[in-house]
């Protein structure tokens, strides 16, 4: 494997074309392809959603047959999470580590080329399936499990596509687990002289602590299909009672790693705002290391909470009494993040440019759904809003407004320094405020719809949710048609349409990723810079 | 630091996190004997022995009425009948009692199955010892064959004061297939 030294002898024939994509080994390339990646993942499950809540429009069943609606939402989730929300964080991971730490490029950057397009046929497979459904081929053809998969749904009863699904879970997994690799990698050898792991920013140590949880918990879920594999078609009973197994282990499995997946899905989030705060409150950010040592204790802590999923399952009052205030335990490192950045304003000479706009409303919003989860963490609580609309509500407040938003803001933040233009601002404000908007009346309903037990993963409700159903999905249709003001934010910006940005494109903004020109040339820090 | 140096220090750090990447996919294999061990001290998942227990109860608490109750339910592919002859039992932790369970074949093939225990809370399964079961071997049935299936119990006379009733759950599949496929 070639390291990043090396790479840089081939500095003078560049492919171009098609071949600069296909066989990059550039991080700022690849970061790109990351990003748009993640893009059009994003739009993809985000139709999904748009055919969910169209189902859902009214009461009574209209478009869409129950065994489609359960693709839909299967699908739906796992193109958020696997295709948008982690290869979207990758990206940006790609793109800034090496020029905030100084390093030319990312340490291993053939196999970074794998990483990424490994992923573009692991969502071939499987949104094949779906194709497949939708044109009428096989009923069901697509995955119909939920994305959490759980047995026997997906073992006994799961259809012949479950195994498209199981392929390119193995492939999404062995791509993250690469991209993990190269950024610790990059993070402990690549640094540039006087980088101690202290003086790296927020979003590298975030980061580099994702990287660690990737390692720890995708090999699980590599193994917990795994098993399913061999249950289907091997003749093994990992998660078959009639064969000695137990389905409840499977649940177990699965959220050993889908605690800790939940904050791979966030801790680069925190990252972001921690950069993007000090900057427009022209102010150091507040506990800098207090930040860094409560990051490193919610992974730590995320290994053993994951029963908090699974509280209905029938659990020893001491094994749920353990979970949730483990949970609630998480709480306070959280609390701490979301008070060091409410401290980096206070008293701050700000400015509202829009990455600071998505940044406040991620704080804000991200909080809400942090409440939310406090109130799901506890356990005789959570009896009644277990798989009901609060739950739905929860993870897409900490998800979409949460993450999501976080790559916004990241996205606007770090544009000047991709493109060399700074984001066109009349789309981004109409685009902020208008996500902004319509992300509450999609999201906050669902909150109500819960308490009063509508549950989630149904075609159909009671006529009594019929006016709040209504209204979000009109909140849904608008919050997916906002995204294509994004989606024309990005291509002015790529087809270097706008003010031409400086340098340090943002007066407050520090970092050593402001030191190079706005657009980043292909290659930066050959030598690398010295760190007071 | 020389070229040559950084690149042996990135394959080094590369091997380790590959290591630990493949610990790790056995450490997800590693945690069904765990969670076995785990269920078997704490009756996580209800389930109860699955070998007859030899020695009888030590005394009958004659002062202490226990309710046990029996529900059947019928695995995937199981066509015909499966009950108890009774729903429910009182009984004094220590005594023994028999219970009839019947299954039933409406198929015109013979099937082979399995019943899988459960006891409800699982804090009881240690204490509810089994000293014949149906659910210990696979019953094979006829076609329209109508089984008698006994089951032979006591609770133990430590079973945990606040427990006053449990639940004991069969689930019958068919297994014949799978018999067929291990023999093969």
């Amino acid at each position: 494997m070639s390291t990043a030294a090396a790479h840089d002898d081939h500095h003078h024939h560049a492919p171009t074309g098609l071949k600069r994509w296909l066989f990059s080994t550039n991080h700022k390339d690849i970061g790109t392809l990351y990003l748009w990646f993640s893009f059009a993942m994003f739009m993809t499950g985000g139709l999904l959603a748009m055919v969910i809540r169209t189902e859902l429009l009214e009461p009574g069943m209209q478009f869409v047959d129950p065994e489609f609606f359960n693709q839909m939402t299967t699908v739906h989730g796992l193109a958020m999470v696997f295709g948008a929300v982690m290869p979207g964080f990758v990206g940006l991971a790609n793109w800034m580590i090496p020029l905030m730490i100084g390093a030319p490029d990312m340490a291993l950057p053939r196999m970074n080329n794998w990483s990424f397009w490994i992923l573009p046929f692991a969502f071939l497979i499987l949104l094949s399936s779906v194709f497949m459904s939708a044109f009428g081929a096989g009923n069901p053809a697509a995955p119909n499990f939920g994305w959490t998969f759980y047995a026997p749904l997906s073992t006994e009863y799961g259809p012949a596509s479950t195994d498209l699904f199981i392929l390119s879970v193995h492939m999404m997994g062995i791509s993250s687990i690469m991209g993990a690799i190269n950024v610790i990698v990059t993070v402990f050898n690549l640094r540039a002289p006087g980088m101690t792991l202290m003086k790296m920013p927020l979003f590298v140590w975030t980061w580099l602590i994702t990287a660690f949880l990737l390692i720890a918990v995708m090999p699980v879920l590599a193994g917990a299909v795994t098993m399913m594999l061999t249950d289907r078609h091997f003749g093994t009973s990992f998660f078959n009672a009639a064969g000695g197994g137990d389905p409840v282990l499977f649940q177990h499995v699965f959220w050993f790693f889908g605690h800790p997946e939940v904050y791979i899905m966030i801790l680069p989030a925190f990252g972001i705002i921690s950069a993007i705060i000090p900057t427009f409150a022209r102010k150091p950010l507040f506990g800098y290391a207090s930040m860094v040592y409560a990051t490193a204790s919610i992974a730590l802590l995320s290994f053993v909470v994951w029963a908090h999923h699974m509280f209905t399952v029938g659990m020893p009052l001491a094994g749920t009494l353990f979970f949730m205030y483990m949970t609630m335990l998480i709480s306070v490192p959280t609390g701490v993040k979301v008070f060091n950045w409410v401290a980096t304003m206070w008293r701050g000479s700000m400015t509202f440019e829009l990455p600071m706009k998505w940044a406040i409303a991620f704080v804000i919003l991200f909080t809400c759904g942090g409440l939310s989860g406090l109130m799901l963490a506890i356990t005789p609580v959570d009896f009644q809003y277990h798989d009901t609309y609060f739950v739905v509500a929860h993870f897409h407040y900490v998800l979409v407004s949460g993450a999501v938003f976080s790559m916004f803001a990241a996205a606007y933040y770090w544009l000047p320094k991709w493109s060399g233009v700074m984001p066109n601002k009349l789309l981004g404000e109409l685009h902020f405020w208008s996500s902004l908007i319509s992300v509450n009346l999609l999201f906050f309903p669902m909150h109500f719809v819960g308490l009063a037990g509508m549950p989630r993963r149904y075609a159909d409700y009671a006529l009594q949710f019929a006016d709040y159903n209504f209204w979000i999905s009109i909140g849904g249709f608008w919050f997916g048609l906002s995204q294509l003001l994004f989606l024309a934010v990005c291509v002015l910006c790529a087809m270097k349409k706008g003010e031409k940005a400086p340098a340090r494109s943002w007066e407050g903004a520090d970092g050593l990723e402001w030191e190079v020109p706005s657009p980043a040339p292909f290659h930066t820090y050959d030598t690398p810079p010295v760190v007071k | 630091m020389s070229e040559h140096n950084l690149q042996q220090r990135n394959q080094r750090t590369l091997r380790k996190l590959l290591i630990w990447a493949v610990a790790m996919f056995g450490f997800a294999f590693a945690m069904v004997p765990f969670y076995d061990v785990i269920c078997d001290i704490t009756g996580l998942n209800g389930k109860t022995s699955t070998t007859a227990s030899t020695d009888g109860p030590s005394k009958v608490v004659e002062d202490r009425t226990v309710t046990v109750e029996f529900i059947t339910q019928r695995g995937d592919g199981v066509g015909g009948d499966f009950t108890a002859a009774t729903r429910r039992v009182e009984v004094h932790p220590g005594e023994i009692t028999l219970v009839n369970f019947f299954a039933s074949n409406p198929k015109s093939s013979d099937i082979i199955t399995q019943s899988i225990p459960s006891v409800s809370p699982g804090e009881a399964a240690r204490y509810l010892h089994k000293t014949q079961c149906f659910c210990f071997d696979q019953q094979s049935l006829a076609a329209g064959e109508r089984k008698e299936m006994p089951m032979i119990f006591y609770l133990d006379p430590e079973l945990p004061r606040h427990i006053n009733t449990l639940t004991l759950s069969y689930t019958i599949f068919d297994v014949t297939d799978r018999v067929a496929a291990t023999n093969n």
